[in-house]
Protein backbone atom coordinates (compact mmCIF):
# COMPACT_ATOMS: atom_id res chain seq x y z
CA UNK A 1 0.00 0.00 0.00
CA UNK A 2 1.21 3.29 -0.74
CA UNK A 3 2.04 5.37 2.36
CA UNK A 4 0.56 9.32 1.84
CA UNK A 5 1.31 10.35 5.36
CA UNK A 6 4.34 9.93 7.18
CA UNK A 7 5.31 10.84 10.45
CA UNK A 8 8.36 10.98 12.20
CA UNK A 9 9.55 11.54 15.61
CA UNK A 10 7.17 14.31 15.79
CA UNK A 11 7.73 16.55 18.91
CA UNK A 12 6.49 19.33 20.22
CA UNK A 13 7.27 21.43 23.33
CA UNK A 14 5.16 24.75 24.42
CA UNK A 15 7.52 25.84 27.01
CA UNK A 16 7.55 23.33 30.02
CA UNK A 17 5.06 21.16 28.50
CA UNK A 18 5.86 18.38 26.28
CA UNK A 19 2.64 18.21 24.31
CA UNK A 20 3.92 15.63 21.41
CA UNK A 21 7.04 13.16 22.52
CA UNK A 22 8.79 11.25 19.75
CA UNK A 23 5.44 10.21 17.74
CA UNK A 24 6.32 8.09 14.49
CA UNK A 25 3.97 6.46 12.76
CA UNK A 26 2.72 5.84 8.87
CA UNK A 27 -0.81 6.08 7.28
CA UNK A 28 -1.44 4.33 3.84
CA UNK A 29 -3.79 4.92 1.02
CA UNK A 30 -7.28 3.25 1.95
CA UNK A 31 -6.13 3.13 6.09
CA UNK A 32 -8.84 4.93 8.67
CA UNK A 33 -7.11 5.67 11.46
CA UNK A 34 -8.42 6.40 14.80
CA UNK A 35 -6.04 8.88 16.50
CA UNK A 36 -7.18 8.62 20.31
CA UNK A 37 -6.45 9.71 23.77
CA UNK A 38 -7.14 11.37 26.90
CA UNK A 39 -7.79 15.11 26.60
CA UNK A 40 -4.16 16.58 26.68
CA UNK A 41 -2.64 13.74 24.98
CA UNK A 42 -1.50 15.49 22.49
CA UNK A 43 -3.89 14.80 19.58
CA UNK A 44 -4.54 18.30 18.16
CA UNK A 45 -0.91 19.82 18.38
CA UNK A 46 0.01 16.51 16.03
CA UNK A 47 -2.87 17.05 14.02
CA UNK A 48 -2.18 20.84 13.56
CA UNK A 49 1.73 19.89 12.80
CA UNK A 50 0.59 17.42 10.24
CA UNK A 51 -1.92 20.48 8.45
CA UNK A 52 0.55 22.97 8.93
CA UNK A 53 -0.38 24.76 11.48
CA UNK A 54 2.20 24.70 13.63
CA UNK A 55 5.59 24.32 12.90
CA UNK A 56 7.04 20.76 14.28
CA UNK A 57 9.37 21.20 17.38
CA UNK A 58 11.33 18.36 16.10
CA UNK A 59 11.13 15.73 13.47
CA UNK A 60 9.91 15.61 10.17
CA UNK A 61 6.15 15.32 9.00
CA UNK A 62 5.74 14.18 4.93
CA UNK A 63 2.58 14.19 2.49
CA UNK A 64 2.57 12.45 -0.43
CA UNK A 65 6.40 12.68 -0.10
CA UNK A 66 6.41 16.42 0.19
CA UNK A 67 7.63 17.86 3.57
CA UNK A 68 4.97 19.78 5.62
CA UNK A 69 7.54 22.36 6.51
CA UNK A 70 9.95 22.43 3.53
CA UNK A 71 7.56 22.48 0.68
CA UNK A 72 3.97 23.72 3.00
CA UNK A 73 2.03 24.61 0.07
CA UNK A 74 2.39 21.29 -1.83
CA UNK A 75 2.00 19.28 1.50
CA UNK A 76 -1.43 21.47 2.59
CA UNK A 77 -2.86 21.15 -1.25
CA UNK A 78 -3.11 17.64 -0.75
CA UNK A 79 -4.84 18.34 2.90
CA UNK A 80 -8.06 18.49 4.12
CA UNK A 81 -7.64 19.04 7.62
CA UNK A 82 -10.85 20.47 9.73
CA UNK A 83 -9.79 22.14 13.13
CA UNK A 84 -10.90 20.89 16.27
CA UNK A 85 -14.62 22.63 16.71
CA UNK A 86 -14.89 23.02 12.90
CA UNK A 87 -14.27 27.15 12.79
CA UNK A 88 -15.33 29.09 10.00
CA UNK A 89 -16.44 32.47 9.01
CA UNK A 90 -19.40 33.24 10.55
CA UNK A 91 -20.84 36.21 8.49
CA UNK A 92 -20.20 33.83 4.82
CA UNK A 93 -22.81 31.56 3.80
CA UNK A 94 -21.88 27.81 2.91
CA UNK A 95 -21.87 28.43 -0.33
CA UNK A 96 -19.64 31.67 -0.75
CA UNK A 97 -17.50 29.38 1.95
CA UNK A 98 -17.14 26.47 -0.21
CA UNK A 99 -16.41 28.77 -3.13
CA UNK A 100 -13.62 30.49 -1.33
CA UNK A 101 -12.05 27.68 -0.31
CA UNK A 102 -12.06 25.87 -4.08
CA UNK A 103 -10.89 29.63 -5.15
CA UNK A 104 -8.18 29.58 -3.30
CA UNK A 105 -7.01 26.03 -3.97
CA UNK A 106 -6.89 26.94 -7.26
CA UNK A 107 -9.40 24.33 -8.76
CA UNK A 108 -10.47 24.77 -12.15
CA UNK A 109 -14.27 26.60 -12.71
CA UNK A 110 -15.56 23.11 -14.17
CA UNK A 111 -14.04 21.37 -10.99
CA UNK A 112 -15.38 23.68 -8.71
CA UNK A 113 -19.01 23.67 -9.59
CA UNK A 114 -18.71 19.83 -10.04
CA UNK A 115 -17.14 19.61 -6.86
CA UNK A 116 -19.27 21.91 -4.80
CA UNK A 117 -22.20 20.12 -6.05
CA UNK A 118 -20.99 16.87 -5.05
CA UNK A 119 -20.06 17.85 -1.73
CA UNK A 120 -23.62 19.89 -1.23
CA UNK A 121 -24.94 16.39 -2.52
CA UNK A 122 -22.84 14.16 -0.02
CA UNK A 123 -23.73 15.98 3.23
CA UNK A 124 -27.12 17.56 2.34
CA UNK A 125 -26.45 21.29 2.45
CA UNK A 126 -29.01 22.06 0.21
CA UNK A 127 -31.41 23.33 2.51
CA UNK A 128 -29.07 26.05 4.23
CA UNK A 129 -26.49 26.90 1.32
CA UNK A 130 -27.77 30.67 1.50
CA UNK A 131 -27.51 31.24 5.67
CA UNK A 132 -24.95 32.69 7.11
CA UNK A 133 -22.95 29.93 8.64
CA UNK A 134 -22.94 30.98 12.28
CA UNK A 135 -27.25 31.05 12.43
CA UNK A 136 -27.11 27.24 11.90
CA UNK A 137 -27.07 24.50 14.30
CA UNK A 138 -23.95 22.67 15.70
CA UNK A 139 -24.59 19.58 13.31
CA UNK A 140 -24.55 21.41 9.87
CA UNK A 141 -21.94 24.06 11.11
CA UNK A 142 -19.80 20.49 11.53
CA UNK A 143 -21.29 19.39 8.32
CA UNK A 144 -19.82 22.75 6.27
CA UNK A 145 -16.81 22.36 8.12
CA UNK A 146 -16.59 18.47 6.77
CA UNK A 147 -17.45 20.02 3.45
CA UNK A 148 -14.92 22.86 3.45
CA UNK A 149 -12.53 19.62 4.29
CA UNK A 150 -13.58 17.58 1.62
CA UNK A 151 -13.94 19.57 -1.23
CA UNK A 152 -11.12 19.68 -3.39
CA UNK A 153 -10.72 15.65 -2.98
CA UNK A 154 -7.83 15.44 -0.86
CA UNK A 155 -5.45 12.56 -0.42
CA UNK A 156 -5.03 12.79 3.23
CA UNK A 157 -7.93 14.26 5.23
CA UNK A 158 -7.10 15.15 8.97
CA UNK A 159 -10.22 15.45 11.17
CA UNK A 160 -9.92 16.43 14.82
CA UNK A 161 -13.11 15.51 16.56
CA UNK A 162 -15.50 15.48 13.38
CA UNK A 163 -18.75 13.70 15.65
CA UNK A 164 -17.93 15.77 18.80
CA UNK A 165 -21.74 17.20 20.34
CA UNK A 166 -23.39 15.77 17.23
CA UNK A 167 -26.83 13.58 17.57
CA UNK A 168 -26.60 10.30 17.16
CA UNK A 169 -28.15 10.36 13.65
CA UNK A 170 -25.18 13.29 12.54
CA UNK A 171 -22.86 10.83 13.99
CA UNK A 172 -24.26 8.02 11.78
CA UNK A 173 -24.67 10.08 8.64
CA UNK A 174 -20.82 11.01 9.19
CA UNK A 175 -19.17 8.22 10.33
CA UNK A 176 -21.21 6.33 6.70
CA UNK A 177 -19.72 9.48 4.77
CA UNK A 178 -16.11 8.73 6.02
CA UNK A 179 -16.69 4.97 5.11
CA UNK A 180 -17.89 6.24 1.30
CA UNK A 181 -15.20 8.30 0.83
CA UNK A 182 -12.37 6.45 2.39
CA UNK A 183 -11.45 3.87 -0.16
CA UNK A 184 -8.86 6.10 -1.87
CA UNK A 185 -8.08 8.18 0.87
CA UNK A 186 -5.56 8.28 4.01
CA UNK A 187 -8.14 9.18 6.90
CA UNK A 188 -6.86 10.33 10.59
CA UNK A 189 -9.71 11.19 13.10
CA UNK A 190 -9.28 11.95 16.13
CA UNK A 191 -12.26 11.06 18.93
CA UNK A 192 -13.26 10.41 22.38
CA UNK A 193 -16.09 7.85 21.43
CA UNK A 194 -14.51 4.09 21.50
CA UNK A 195 -18.01 2.49 19.52
CA UNK A 196 -16.45 5.34 16.98
CA UNK A 197 -13.65 3.52 16.17
CA UNK A 198 -14.99 -0.34 15.89
CA UNK A 199 -17.75 1.44 13.50
CA UNK A 200 -14.98 2.61 11.21
CA UNK A 201 -11.47 2.86 12.06
CA UNK A 202 -9.33 0.00 10.41
CA UNK A 203 -6.46 0.77 12.84
CA UNK A 204 -6.25 2.42 15.95
CA UNK A 205 -3.90 4.80 17.21
CA UNK A 206 -3.87 5.60 21.22
CA UNK A 207 -1.54 8.23 22.43
CA UNK A 208 -1.19 9.12 26.36
CA UNK A 209 1.35 12.13 27.46
CA UNK A 210 2.40 12.72 23.85
CA UNK A 211 3.50 9.43 23.62
CA UNK A 212 1.91 6.74 21.10
CA UNK A 213 1.06 3.58 23.39
CA UNK A 214 -0.66 1.25 21.17
CA UNK A 215 -0.94 0.96 17.32
CA UNK A 216 -3.17 -2.02 16.25
CA UNK A 217 -6.05 -3.17 14.71
CA UNK A 218 -9.14 -2.23 16.70
CA UNK A 219 -9.55 -6.09 17.01
CA UNK A 220 -6.27 -6.84 18.34
CA UNK A 221 -6.85 -3.91 21.16
CA UNK A 222 -9.96 -5.56 22.25
CA UNK A 223 -8.11 -8.96 22.43
CA UNK A 224 -5.67 -7.03 24.73
CA UNK A 225 -8.74 -5.81 27.26
CA UNK A 226 -8.64 -7.34 30.57
CA UNK A 227 -12.50 -8.99 29.76
CA UNK A 228 -11.59 -10.46 26.42
CA UNK A 229 -13.04 -14.12 25.94
CA UNK A 230 -14.71 -14.07 29.11
CA UNK A 231 -18.53 -15.84 29.19
CA UNK A 232 -21.75 -13.59 30.42
CA UNK A 233 -23.82 -16.45 31.58
CA UNK A 234 -27.27 -15.95 33.10
CA UNK A 235 -29.31 -18.14 35.04
CA UNK A 236 -32.45 -18.56 37.05
CA UNK A 237 -32.14 -16.74 40.52
CA UNK A 238 -32.80 -19.60 42.60
CA UNK A 239 -30.02 -21.34 40.73
CA UNK A 240 -27.66 -18.96 41.53
CA UNK A 241 -25.58 -20.97 43.73
CA UNK A 242 -25.40 -24.20 42.01
CA UNK A 243 -24.72 -22.80 38.24
CA UNK A 244 -21.96 -20.57 40.22
CA UNK A 245 -20.07 -24.06 41.56
CA UNK A 246 -20.96 -25.91 38.36
CA UNK A 247 -18.91 -23.08 36.59
CA UNK A 248 -15.78 -22.72 39.28
CA UNK A 249 -14.82 -26.57 38.71
CA UNK A 250 -14.77 -25.85 34.84
CA UNK A 251 -10.61 -25.54 33.88
CA UNK A 252 -9.53 -22.36 32.67
CA UNK A 253 -11.69 -20.15 34.95
CA UNK A 254 -9.75 -17.60 36.86
CA UNK A 255 -12.51 -16.08 38.59
CA UNK A 256 -16.47 -15.72 38.51
CA UNK A 257 -17.62 -11.90 38.91
CA UNK A 258 -21.06 -11.28 40.15
CA UNK A 259 -23.08 -8.96 37.80
CA UNK A 260 -26.41 -6.80 38.87
CA UNK A 261 -29.07 -9.50 38.53
CA UNK A 262 -32.67 -9.06 39.20
CA UNK A 263 -35.89 -10.76 40.81
CA UNK A 264 -35.70 -13.03 37.73
CA UNK A 265 -32.10 -13.91 36.87
CA UNK A 266 -28.21 -14.15 38.52
CA UNK A 267 -26.04 -13.00 36.04
CA UNK A 268 -22.12 -13.76 36.01
CA UNK A 269 -19.07 -13.48 34.27
CA UNK A 270 -16.81 -15.92 33.88
CA UNK A 271 -12.99 -14.79 33.47
CA UNK A 272 -10.44 -17.12 32.01
CA UNK A 273 -7.18 -17.49 32.93
CA UNK A 274 -4.82 -16.23 29.93
CA UNK A 275 -7.67 -15.51 27.89
CA UNK A 276 -8.49 -18.73 27.17
CA UNK A 277 -11.70 -20.39 25.06
CA UNK A 278 -13.87 -21.33 27.85
CA UNK A 279 -17.36 -20.68 26.51
CA UNK A 280 -18.17 -24.34 25.36
CA UNK A 281 -16.83 -25.61 28.65
CA UNK A 282 -19.05 -23.05 30.82
CA UNK A 283 -22.29 -24.43 28.93
CA UNK A 284 -21.53 -27.84 28.90
CA UNK A 285 -20.59 -28.03 32.78
CA UNK A 286 -24.23 -25.73 33.33
CA UNK A 287 -25.96 -28.01 31.12
CA UNK A 288 -24.95 -30.76 32.80
CA UNK A 289 -25.78 -29.85 36.13
CA UNK A 290 -29.27 -29.81 34.92
CA UNK A 291 -29.27 -25.68 35.19
CA UNK A 292 -31.61 -23.97 32.08
CA UNK A 293 -29.16 -21.00 30.77
CA UNK A 294 -31.31 -17.77 30.21
CA UNK A 295 -28.51 -16.39 28.12
CA UNK A 296 -24.90 -16.89 27.58
CA UNK A 297 -22.71 -15.12 25.66
CA UNK A 298 -18.62 -14.07 25.09
CA UNK A 299 -17.38 -10.96 25.89
CA UNK A 300 -15.03 -9.77 22.93
CA UNK A 301 -13.45 -6.88 25.30
CA UNK A 302 -14.55 -3.12 25.99
CA UNK A 303 -11.73 -0.42 24.03
CA UNK A 304 -12.74 1.49 27.38
CA UNK A 305 -11.11 -0.91 29.56
CA UNK A 306 -7.96 -1.31 27.32
CA UNK A 307 -8.06 2.64 26.46
CA UNK A 308 -7.91 3.27 30.52
CA UNK A 309 -5.53 0.57 31.60
CA UNK A 310 -2.90 2.25 28.41
CA UNK A 311 -3.75 5.66 29.49
CA UNK A 312 -4.11 5.66 32.91
CA UNK A 313 -1.42 7.94 34.82
CA UNK A 314 1.75 6.22 35.20
CA UNK B 1 -2.53 36.82 -7.39
CA UNK B 2 -5.42 34.18 -7.04
CA UNK B 3 -5.06 33.79 -3.36
CA UNK B 4 -4.87 37.54 -2.09
CA UNK B 5 -7.85 38.37 -4.60
CA UNK B 6 -9.87 35.50 -3.09
CA UNK B 7 -8.92 36.72 0.42
CA UNK B 8 -9.44 40.38 -0.34
CA UNK B 9 -12.75 39.91 -1.58
CA UNK B 10 -13.72 37.53 1.16
CA UNK B 11 -12.77 40.45 3.55
CA UNK B 12 -14.21 43.23 1.53
CA UNK B 13 -17.65 41.07 1.88
CA UNK B 14 -17.33 40.27 5.76
CA UNK B 15 -16.95 44.13 6.28
CA UNK B 16 -20.48 44.78 4.31
CA UNK B 17 -22.24 41.68 5.85
CA UNK B 18 -21.88 43.35 9.23
CA UNK B 19 -23.06 47.26 9.97
CA UNK B 20 -19.91 47.88 10.72
CA UNK B 21 -19.75 48.82 6.92
CA UNK B 22 -22.77 51.02 7.26
CA UNK B 23 -22.22 52.37 10.90
CA UNK B 24 -18.52 53.56 9.99
CA UNK B 25 -19.77 55.69 7.13
CA UNK B 26 -22.34 56.92 8.37
CA UNK B 27 -20.17 58.05 11.41
CA UNK B 28 -17.59 59.18 9.15
CA UNK B 29 -19.43 61.02 6.34
CA UNK B 30 -21.26 62.80 10.10
CA UNK B 31 -18.14 63.37 11.45
CA UNK B 32 -16.35 64.53 8.54
CA UNK B 33 -19.51 67.05 7.38
CA UNK B 34 -20.23 68.43 10.48
CA UNK B 35 -16.69 69.15 11.61
CA UNK B 36 -16.24 70.95 7.75
CA UNK B 37 -18.70 73.35 8.37
CA UNK B 38 -19.51 73.94 11.77
CA UNK B 39 -15.54 73.79 13.28
CA UNK B 40 -13.88 74.54 10.25
CA UNK B 41 -16.01 77.39 8.71
CA UNK B 42 -16.37 75.96 5.36
CA UNK B 43 -19.20 78.72 4.22
CA UNK B 44 -17.92 81.24 6.68
CA UNK B 45 -14.61 81.04 4.78
CA UNK B 46 -15.95 82.12 1.20
CA UNK B 47 -12.59 80.09 -0.17
CA UNK B 48 -13.70 77.43 -2.73
CA UNK B 49 -11.53 74.74 -1.69
CA UNK B 50 -12.02 71.42 0.96
CA UNK B 51 -9.15 72.76 3.43
CA UNK B 52 -11.54 72.49 6.15
CA UNK B 53 -12.79 69.12 5.13
CA UNK B 54 -9.25 67.95 5.08
CA UNK B 55 -7.60 69.23 7.91
CA UNK B 56 -9.78 66.96 9.98
CA UNK B 57 -8.70 63.40 8.67
CA UNK B 58 -6.15 62.68 10.53
CA UNK B 59 -8.25 62.96 13.95
CA UNK B 60 -10.82 61.46 12.27
CA UNK B 61 -8.49 58.56 10.89
CA UNK B 62 -6.98 58.48 14.37
CA UNK B 63 -10.68 56.63 16.21
CA UNK B 64 -12.00 55.32 13.16
CA UNK B 65 -9.31 53.42 11.16
CA UNK B 66 -8.07 51.39 14.42
CA UNK B 67 -11.75 50.39 14.56
CA UNK B 68 -11.45 49.42 10.77
CA UNK B 69 -8.60 47.25 11.35
CA UNK B 70 -9.08 45.90 14.89
CA UNK B 71 -10.48 42.70 13.66
CA UNK B 72 -8.44 41.93 11.07
CA UNK B 73 -6.55 39.12 12.91
CA UNK B 74 -7.80 39.57 16.41
CA UNK B 75 -11.72 37.99 15.01
CA UNK B 76 -9.94 35.34 13.15
CA UNK B 77 -7.48 34.50 15.92
CA UNK B 78 -10.68 34.62 18.78
CA UNK B 79 -13.14 32.60 16.52
CA UNK B 80 -10.34 30.05 15.33
CA UNK B 81 -10.53 30.62 11.55
CA UNK B 82 -6.66 31.62 11.92
CA UNK B 83 -6.36 28.25 11.81
CA UNK B 84 -8.53 27.00 9.05
CA UNK B 85 -7.23 29.93 6.84
CA UNK B 86 -3.32 29.16 7.87
CA UNK B 87 -4.15 25.60 6.91
CA UNK B 88 -5.41 26.59 3.59
CA UNK B 89 -2.53 26.45 1.17
CA UNK B 90 -1.48 30.21 1.51
CA UNK B 91 1.50 31.79 2.88
CA UNK B 92 1.36 34.62 5.76
CA UNK B 93 2.49 37.43 3.36
CA UNK B 94 -0.66 36.51 0.89
CA UNK B 95 -2.83 36.68 3.93
CA UNK B 96 -1.52 39.82 5.29
CA UNK B 97 -1.60 41.25 1.99
CA UNK B 98 -5.08 40.09 0.83
CA UNK B 99 -6.84 41.73 4.30
CA UNK B 100 -4.78 44.91 4.23
CA UNK B 101 -6.20 45.83 0.81
CA UNK B 102 -9.75 44.93 1.68
CA UNK B 103 -9.68 47.23 4.66
CA UNK B 104 -7.98 49.80 2.80
CA UNK B 105 -10.26 49.24 -0.42
CA UNK B 106 -12.96 49.98 2.47
CA UNK B 107 -11.60 53.13 3.53
CA UNK B 108 -11.64 54.13 0.09
CA UNK B 109 -14.92 53.15 -0.69
CA UNK B 110 -15.78 55.61 2.75
CA UNK B 111 -13.49 58.47 1.07
CA UNK B 112 -15.59 58.30 -2.29
CA UNK B 113 -18.75 58.45 -0.26
CA UNK B 114 -17.96 62.19 0.48
CA UNK B 115 -17.61 62.97 -2.96
CA UNK B 116 -21.21 65.39 -2.37
CA UNK B 117 -19.14 67.76 -0.76
CA UNK B 118 -16.50 68.04 -3.66
CA UNK B 119 -19.41 68.43 -5.76
CA UNK B 120 -20.95 71.04 -3.71
CA UNK B 121 -17.59 73.16 -3.71
CA UNK B 122 -17.36 73.05 -7.67
CA UNK B 123 -21.37 74.00 -7.60
CA UNK B 124 -20.32 76.98 -5.29
CA UNK B 125 -17.10 78.09 -6.57
CA UNK B 126 -14.48 77.26 -8.95
CA UNK B 127 -11.59 75.19 -6.87
CA UNK B 128 -8.62 73.57 -7.68
CA UNK B 129 -10.10 70.20 -8.65
CA UNK B 130 -5.96 69.13 -8.96
CA UNK B 131 -5.40 70.29 -5.30
CA UNK B 132 -8.39 68.17 -3.76
CA UNK B 133 -7.62 65.49 -6.13
CA UNK B 134 -4.04 65.34 -4.21
CA UNK B 135 -5.84 65.73 -0.95
CA UNK B 136 -7.96 62.69 -1.61
CA UNK B 137 -4.73 61.05 -2.62
CA UNK B 138 -3.25 62.25 0.52
CA UNK B 139 -6.09 61.09 2.32
CA UNK B 140 -5.95 57.69 1.87
CA UNK B 141 -2.24 56.81 1.29
CA UNK B 142 -2.74 58.34 5.14
CA UNK B 143 -5.30 55.63 5.52
CA UNK B 144 -3.21 53.14 5.02
CA UNK B 145 -0.62 54.17 7.11
CA UNK B 146 -2.69 54.07 9.61
CA UNK B 147 -4.25 50.24 8.94
CA UNK B 148 -0.67 48.90 8.31
CA UNK B 149 -0.05 49.78 12.55
CA UNK B 150 -3.50 48.47 13.07
CA UNK B 151 -3.09 45.28 11.28
CA UNK B 152 0.32 44.72 13.02
CA UNK B 153 -1.22 45.91 16.50
CA UNK B 154 -3.90 43.03 15.66
CA UNK B 155 -1.68 40.53 15.06
CA UNK B 156 -0.71 40.59 18.27
CA UNK B 157 -3.53 40.10 20.02
CA UNK B 158 -6.78 38.00 19.97
CA UNK B 159 -9.01 40.83 21.91
CA UNK B 160 -10.68 43.13 20.06
CA UNK B 161 -10.53 45.97 22.60
CA UNK B 162 -6.93 45.78 23.18
CA UNK B 163 -6.34 45.77 19.56
CA UNK B 164 -8.15 48.49 18.91
CA UNK B 165 -6.90 50.70 21.96
CA UNK B 166 -3.26 49.60 21.15
CA UNK B 167 -3.87 50.85 17.75
CA UNK B 168 -5.11 53.91 19.07
CA UNK B 169 -2.35 54.77 20.69
CA UNK B 170 0.62 53.10 18.08
CA UNK B 171 -1.10 55.13 15.75
CA UNK B 172 -0.99 58.62 17.81
CA UNK B 173 2.46 58.56 18.18
CA UNK B 174 3.18 57.96 13.96
CA UNK B 175 0.76 60.80 13.71
CA UNK B 176 2.12 63.20 16.35
CA UNK B 177 6.23 62.19 15.93
CA UNK B 178 6.69 65.92 14.60
CA UNK B 179 4.56 67.23 17.51
CA UNK B 180 6.70 68.93 19.67
CA UNK B 181 5.53 67.26 23.01
CA UNK B 182 6.13 63.83 21.58
CA UNK B 183 9.49 65.22 20.01
CA UNK B 184 10.23 66.60 23.85
CA UNK B 185 10.30 62.45 24.89
CA UNK B 186 13.39 62.06 22.35
CA UNK B 187 14.88 64.83 22.90
CA UNK B 188 18.19 64.44 25.26
CA UNK B 189 18.57 60.95 24.51
CA UNK B 190 18.92 60.79 20.81
CA UNK B 191 20.80 62.32 18.67
CA UNK B 192 19.93 65.17 16.57
CA UNK B 193 19.95 63.64 13.69
CA UNK B 194 17.60 61.15 14.30
CA UNK B 195 15.14 63.59 16.06
CA UNK B 196 14.76 65.06 12.83
CA UNK B 197 13.86 62.14 11.11
CA UNK B 198 11.73 60.90 13.44
CA UNK B 199 9.83 64.67 12.51
CA UNK B 200 10.17 63.38 9.26
CA UNK B 201 8.23 60.17 9.79
CA UNK B 202 5.46 61.98 11.19
CA UNK B 203 2.05 60.87 9.30
CA UNK B 204 0.61 64.34 9.99
CA UNK B 205 3.19 66.44 8.77
CA UNK B 206 3.65 63.97 5.01
CA UNK B 207 -0.33 64.21 4.94
CA UNK B 208 0.05 67.78 5.62
CA UNK B 209 1.84 68.58 2.50
CA UNK B 210 -0.38 66.45 0.28
CA UNK B 211 -3.61 68.07 1.48
CA UNK B 212 -2.39 71.41 0.45
CA UNK B 213 -2.42 70.05 -3.14
CA UNK B 214 1.39 69.44 -3.33
CA UNK B 215 2.00 66.12 -4.74
CA UNK B 216 5.86 65.53 -3.49
CA UNK B 217 7.39 62.22 -4.51
CA UNK B 218 9.03 62.08 -0.85
CA UNK B 219 5.80 62.23 0.93
CA UNK B 220 3.89 59.22 -1.27
CA UNK B 221 7.08 57.50 -1.01
CA UNK B 222 7.24 58.09 2.84
CA UNK B 223 3.50 56.25 2.77
CA UNK B 224 4.18 53.35 0.75
CA UNK B 225 7.57 52.54 2.41
CA UNK B 226 5.30 52.88 6.04
CA UNK B 227 2.44 50.71 4.36
CA UNK B 228 5.41 47.74 2.98
CA UNK B 229 7.25 48.01 5.76
CA UNK B 230 4.40 47.67 7.83
CA UNK B 231 3.33 44.50 5.67
CA UNK B 232 6.15 42.63 6.34
CA UNK B 233 6.41 43.22 10.23
CA UNK B 234 2.31 41.94 10.11
CA UNK B 235 3.45 38.97 8.02
CA UNK B 236 6.35 38.29 10.24
CA UNK B 237 4.02 38.83 13.44
CA UNK B 238 1.38 35.90 11.86
CA UNK B 239 4.15 33.58 11.66
CA UNK B 240 5.21 34.27 15.18
CA UNK B 241 1.77 33.73 16.39
CA UNK B 242 1.37 30.81 14.67
CA UNK B 243 4.07 29.03 15.91
CA UNK B 244 2.50 29.64 19.78
N1 LIG C 1 -0.66 26.92 22.15
C1 LIG C 1 -0.38 26.23 23.27
N2 LIG C 1 0.33 26.80 24.25
C2 LIG C 1 0.63 26.11 25.37
N3 LIG C 1 0.27 24.85 25.60
C3 LIG C 1 -0.45 24.23 24.66
C4 LIG C 1 -0.82 24.88 23.45
N4 LIG C 1 -1.53 24.01 22.70
C5 LIG C 1 -1.61 22.87 23.41
N5 LIG C 1 -0.97 22.99 24.59
C6 LIG C 1 -0.83 21.94 25.61
O1 LIG C 1 -0.39 20.76 24.97
C7 LIG C 1 -1.01 19.62 25.55
C8 LIG C 1 -1.69 18.81 24.45
O2 LIG C 1 -2.83 19.51 23.99
P1 LIG C 1 -3.75 19.02 22.81
O3 LIG C 1 -4.70 20.11 22.52
O4 LIG C 1 -2.89 18.54 21.70
O5 LIG C 1 -4.50 17.80 23.47
P2 LIG C 1 -5.66 16.89 22.86
O6 LIG C 1 -5.15 15.50 22.85
O7 LIG C 1 -6.13 17.44 21.58
O8 LIG C 1 -6.78 17.03 23.98
P3 LIG C 1 -8.38 17.07 23.84
O9 LIG C 1 -8.82 15.65 23.80
O10 LIG C 1 -8.80 17.71 25.11
O11 LIG C 1 -8.73 17.85 22.63
C9 LIG C 1 -1.94 20.16 26.61
O12 LIG C 1 -1.30 20.04 27.86
C10 LIG C 1 -2.14 21.58 26.24
O13 LIG C 1 -2.41 22.35 27.38
MG1 LIG D 1 -7.94 18.19 20.89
Amino acid sequence: MQTLLDIRNLSKRFGPIVAVDDVSFQVARGEVVGFLGPNAAGKTTTMRMVAGYLPPGDGSVAVCGHDVVRDAHAAQARIGYMPEGAPSYGDMSALSLLRFVTRIRGLSAADRKRRIDEVIDRLHLEGVLHRPVETLSKGFKRRVGLAAAIVHDPDVLILDEPTDGLDPNQKYEVRNLLQEIAGNKAIIISTHILEEVEAICSRAIIIARGQVVADALPDELQARAPGHNAVYLSVAADREAAARSAVEAVEGVARIDALSGNQQSARFLAVPTDQRDILDAVRKAVANDGIEIQEIRLERGRLDDIFRELTKAA
Amino acid sequence: MRVIGAITARELSAYFASPLAYVFIVIFLALSGGLTFHVGGFIERGQADLEPFFQFHPWLYLFLIPAVGMRLWAEERKTGTVEFLMTLPVSAAEAVVGKFLAAWLFAGIALVCTAPIWITVNVLGQPDNGVIFAAYLGSWLMAGGFLVISACISALTANQVIAFVGAVAMCFIFMMSGVDFVQSAFRGWVPPMLLSTIADLSLLGNFTALSQGVIDLRNVVYFLSLIGIGLVINTAVVELKKGA
